[in-house]
Parts: structure tokens; sequence; C-alpha cells
């Protein structure tokens, strides 16, 4: 039996033994994905409103009801006056106020340019812009169904494509898969490489004819099958469960991820050839990783919003391209042609994470 | 062929080894005896390639640990102080990988280690964790037999080993040896010093006194009485306070009195002592042993 054969059985002994770890890695990327699919998803739903109707007419009555029976809002509150609406926001009771200009009605009929007003809560910024969009939408289509109105020079028409729902598990998702696999493939080689520096027996692999490459490979390759089976889970979970539309290849998306999975592992190694105990390669692992992964990658924060200098950062970091070519291919459908550039990039990444790893293993103790 | 000639090492402020020069001989069985931090594990760091010398050089049949390490790597056998075998692998898997490390087949070199392994060998579906401390050791030992390396080096192998465990351990070691193995073996047991055929004192980074542990207990020159009394804890320091005495220290359920004056007498350091108000006073002479030669070599030092 050759060394590195030898070394890989070994690994794999070590992971099947210790079998409450092993449960916690196939249930925590279920968790998190259950967790973030349902509760990171900001759909527009019943969302609770409130109506400030200055007309009092049948229009207005009318586009109340419209608005009402969009399925999105949920009038609870009738306004009469200006200064209701911000004490109405500070006690949580509503999220958004529709104000109806006045003479609404004849307005309209006689093509005066009816007035509505969207007033929404702020504090919560993106939820806020949602919502106006949302509104926009059915006060929109309210006024395109009256024949007698006169349409707007410029129709602003705004579809939403490949996730025309606006549904956020679609973005979830592969931010998700980003978190999970390097969390799962760094933290987790890092920790069993610096587990034997701790207990000594690197002493004797050290003083043993195994090359820091073969001991390298030796620990990456059964991650790499684990962390396999966990990218297959997640992404059957979003598919069955939260119904994440599979429009580009399989063998894409496996390709995808390997690659990804390929450069967490280097970054594991890398962490663990610095680190010299668990402990500090846990800390490196989940403020090195974790936080950048969920906050730099797009998938909670749209990075488009962020100051230039965090946009810069987000571009070193790799989960930002496995994340954009995950959606490419899972929501867009896009083909090699379109993420070849973003594969390019992680393969690299993996290769200078790789060779750092290679070079800054120590052959010796001191 | 074990050369090591001039070896420094220091960590920060602390000297580890300063100026360490020995050889052992092909073949052989040798100790290095001192207490805990005289600088054992690191001269073995050194020897075997995963420490640098500061300066000094170590070669192995030719090989210089610094430049061939990994060639070295290939031809010792080592065994930590610290027991680093995997917990939670079998003994049988332990051997098993240890075996395919270095490229060989268990059955291949199963003569070496069937002495040390036929006592854990019933036990080979358990846990290597699970095992007693002797236990343990013997399936360390046989992990860094299993490739036959020219080299086997030992660091404290019978540390915290119980007192049956540490002959049958050492008996193995004269079976390894037979088979051509050259072993060096630390060790702050000065009983096991016996066993070795040659070895060195080791005290805080020096090297002394390398030699048969026949030949270092004959070159002792200087007498040594048993001394008890009735105030056994009181009388080391009084003995330290008796002219011409070059070191008293505790030996079992007596004191031992290293005299340099090659005329001392019993009779006169009992008399002494009841001068000093001890009771019951018994003073023989003994024949030196290796601690006390251990002790009298790091006094001479000083």
């Amino acid at each position: 039996m050759t060394a590195l054969k030898g070394f890989i059985i070994k690994e794999s002994k070590h992971i099947l033994r210790d079998w409450k770890t092993l449960v916690i890695l196939f249930v925590i990327p279920v968790a998190l994905v259950l967790i973030i699919g349902y509760v990171v998803s900001i759909d527009v739903k019943d969302t609770v409103i409130g109506v400030y109707d200055k007309a009092r007419d049948s229009e207005s009555a009318r586009l109340t009801a419209r608005i009402a029976s969009s399925g999105y809002f949920k009038p609870v509150k009738v306004i009469t006056h200006d200064a209701e609406i911000a004490p109405a926001f500070r006690s949580g009771s509503i999220r958004m106020v529709v104000v109806i200009g006045e003479r609404f009605g004849s307005r309209m009929l006689q093509n005066e340019g009816a007035v509505v007003q969207i007033i929404a809560d702020a504090s919560e910024a993106n939820t806020a812009q949602l919502l106006s969009i949302y509104c926009e939408g059915v006060i929109q289509s309210f006024a395109a169904g009256e024949d007698v109105v006169v349409k707007p020079p410029v129709e602003v028409e705004v579809r939403m494509f490949f996730n025309p729902s606006l549904n956020g598990v679609y973005m979830s998702i592969p931010g998700i898969m980003a978190l999970v696999l390097i969390i799962i493939t760094a933290m987790m080689t890092s920790l069993s490489i610096t587990r034997e520096k701790e207990l000594g027996s690197m002493e004797i692999l050290l003083a043993s004819p195994l090359t820091p490459f073969q001991i390298i490979i030796g620990k990456v390759t059964p991650y790499l099958a684990l962390a396999t089976i966990n990218a297959v889970t997640v992404v059957l979970l979003g598919y069955f469960v939260f119904r994440v539309p599979m429009t580009g290849s399989w063998e894409l998306l496996f390709l995808i991820n390997f690659v990804y999975i390929f450069l967490s592992l280097a970054l594991g190694i890398l962490i663990s050839s610095l680190a010299p105990t668990q402990m500090v390669a846990m800390f490196a692992s989940l403020f090195g990783l974790l936080l950048p992964t969920m906050l730099l990658s797009g998938f909670i924060f749209p990075l488009e919003n962020m100051p230039w200098w965090l946009q810069a950062l987000s571009r070193i970091l790799p989960p930002r391209y496995y994340v954009e070519a995950v959606k490419a291919v899972m929501i867009q459908g896009s083909t090699l042609e379109v993420v070849w550039q973003r594969l390019i990039v992680m393969v690299a990444f993996g290769l200078i994470y790789m060779a750092a790893a290679v070079k800054k293993f120590k052959i010796r103790l001191d | 062929m074990i050369k090591v000639r001039n070896i420094c090492k220091s960590f920060g402020a602390v000297r580890a080894l300063n100026d360490v020069s020995f050889e052992v001989r092909e073949n052989e069985l040798f100790g290095l005896i001192g207490p805990d931090g005289a600088g054992k594990s690191t001269l073995f760091h050194i020897l075997i390639s995963l420490m640098k010398p500061d300066s000094g050089d170590v070669a192995l049949w030719g090989l210089d640990s610094v430049r061939d390490y990994r060639a070295i790597r290939k031809i010792i056998g080592y065994m930590p102080g610290k027991f680093s075998l995997y917990e939670d692998l079998t003994v049988e898997e332990n051997l098993q990988f240890f075996a395919s490390v270095f490229g060989v087949r268990v059955e291949e070199n199963y003569r070496l280690i069937e002495d040390v392994y036929r006592h854990i060998a019933p036990f080979g579906k358990r846990p290597a964790g699970k095992l007693s401390g002797g236990m343990k050791q013997k399936l360390a030992l046989s992990c860094a037999l299993i490739h036959k390396p020219r080299l086997l080096v030992l660091d404290e192998p019978t540390t915290g080993v119980d007192a049956v465990s540490r002959k049958e351990f050492w008996d193995n070691l004269k079976t390894v040896r037979q088979a051509g193995v050259t072993a060096i073996v630390a060790t702050p047991y000065m009983d096991e010093a016996a066993l070795c055929d040659r070895i060195a004192f080791i005290n805080n980074g020096h090297i002394f006194s390398v030699d048969t542990p026949q030949n270092i207990v004959k070159r002792t020159t200087q007498r040594i009485f048993a001394v008890r009394a009735a105030n056994m804890r009181t009388l080391p320091a009084l003995c330290r306070s008796l002219p011409g005495v070059m070191a008293a220290y505790s030996f079992g359920d007596a004191v031992h009195l290293a005299m340099n004056r090659h005329d001392a007498e019993a009779g006169e350091i009992r008399q002494q002592l009841i001068c000093l108000a001890c009771e019951k006073v018994e003073v023989k002479t003994v024949a030196p042993i290796i601690e006390d030669c251990f002790i009298i070599t790091v006094k001479n030092q000083k």
C-alpha cells in the first residue's frame, strides 16, 4: 500500500469514527438552508399598511380595494391626519402608508393627473424600497385598467427577469452553499491538521518519509468527498424544497462546486500551516472566512450598495465569484462561455493558496 | 555510526544545548541519562532532523541531519516522549498505518516486532486510546520499528509505565538490538542506565561522562556512605555541613554522602553527626551506583 493511500484511509477513519462531528457536518448545512431559506426570504406578503384617503370618492375606494386584494398588502389602519403617520410607524403597527390625493376620482377622470403618495418606513431601508416598488406596481396596474386614463407619455415597465416574483431564496441558496462549503472544508481541514500538531503525532509524521504534499493531499481528499456530499444536499434542498430553478447544466454546477471546494480546502490547509493550535485555527476560519463570506459575497447585502473599498475587498475574496457563478448557472441558465472567467479566478485562488500552504508547511519543528 | 559534534541550540535566552559532542557506535544501545529539562528531547529533535542546530552538526552514517533530512527520515524510527499514536484507531490500524507510511508491509518485518507486539496482539481490535500505559508504549515501539529502522530513537519510553512493563520494555530493547538496530534511549531513570551498552549524562544542556555504565562506576574516586538517623528530614542538610562532603542527597530510605576525602571513615562521620545532635545514627560504606556517579559528575561540573 502506498503512503498516500494509507494516509487517506487513516484520515477517513478519523472522520468516520468521530460520528458526533459527522452528524453535525450533515445536519448544519440542512439546518442552515432551511433557516436562512425561510427566515431571510424578504418576500412581500400581507404587509400591514395604513391608508390615508383624502379623496373619499368611489375611485379612491376602488384603489384601496385593489391594494388590499393584491395579496401583498393588508390595510389595517385608516389614517385621517398627517400627524398620525409618524407615530404609527414608531409603534410598528404599519410599515407603509398610501396617501390618496384630494379629488382623486375626478382628477383621474378629467385627466388632471391624480396623485398617490407612498410613504414607507425607511428605518428598514431595503424593505421600504421593496414595498414601495410593489405598491407602485399595484397602482400602475390599477391606473392602466382604467380606459379613461390617457397613457403617460413615457411608460416604465419593470419586469424581474429570472426571478419574476423576487423570491429571496434564489439569492440565499447559492450564498448558503458558499458559506457551508467554505466552513466545512476550510475549518475542518485546518482543525484536523492542527489537532495532529497538538496531539504530537505531527512530530512522528514529520520524522517519517512523508512529504508535505502527501500529508496535505491525504488530509484534503476525505474532506473533498464530504464537502461534495454537502454541496449535493444543499443543491437538492434548494431545488426540491425552495423550488430554486435549475436552468443551466448540472455538470457545470458540479464543476463550479468542485473548484470552490478545492479552493476552500487549500485555504484550510494554509490556515493550518500558520495556526499552531486548534483554537487559533477555529477563530481564523470563523472570522477570516465566515464573516467575509456572509457579508461580502453579495448573498445577504447587495455588493452594489457598498462603498468602493468593500467592493474591492470582495473582489479578492473567492466566495463572491462562486456565488455569481452558481447564480448564473442555476437561475440564468448560463453556460461555460459565461462563467469561465469566474472559474479561472477560483482555480487561480486555489492554486495560490495551495502553493502557499505547501511552501509554508513546516518540515521541521522550529 | 552517529557523530554529534559541538551542537549548540538556544530558545531565546535559554541555552538548551551547549557544545554537545558524542558518538554512538553501530548496533549499540546508547542511554542518554538526565533529569527533565536537561535537553534530551531537544538533542533528539536535532538528531532526527526535526530541528536545526544553531551550530555544530550531526552525521548519521555520513548523512547530515540538516542537508540530508529526507534520507535520514527513511532510516530512523522515532518514539516521542508523549504518546502520539492515534487513539481513535485500533492497535492494528495504527501499526498498518505506520507500515504504509514507510512503504512496507506489516508481515515483512513482523519478526522484528514479534516480541513486543505479541503482548498487545490480543487487543488488536481495541482503540489505542483504551490501552494501558505499558501497552501504549509497546504499540508505539512496534510502530517505530515496523520499517526496520537503522536507528531507533526513544524519548523517555518508560516514563509513567509500571515497573513490570518497564522491565519487559527493556528486554524488548535488547532483542531489537540483537536484530542489528542501533538504539538511543533517553531516560530520567538512573537504574535503566545499567541496562545500556554505553551512556552519557546530560544536565543543563551539557554532556558528561560518555562511557559504559561499568566504567563510569569504576572511575568514581569518591567514597559513598549510606546514612540513616532518627531525623531523616533534616539529615541531608546536616550532612552537607560536615567537612569534606561533596554531596548529600536522599536515596531510598537513606541519605547518600559522597566524600571528597579518600580516607573518610564511617565511624568518623557517625561521631560528627552525633555531635550535631542526631540520634540513632547508622553509617555504612556502599559501592557507588550510577545515580551517585551522576550527582557527583554534575556537582563536579559546578
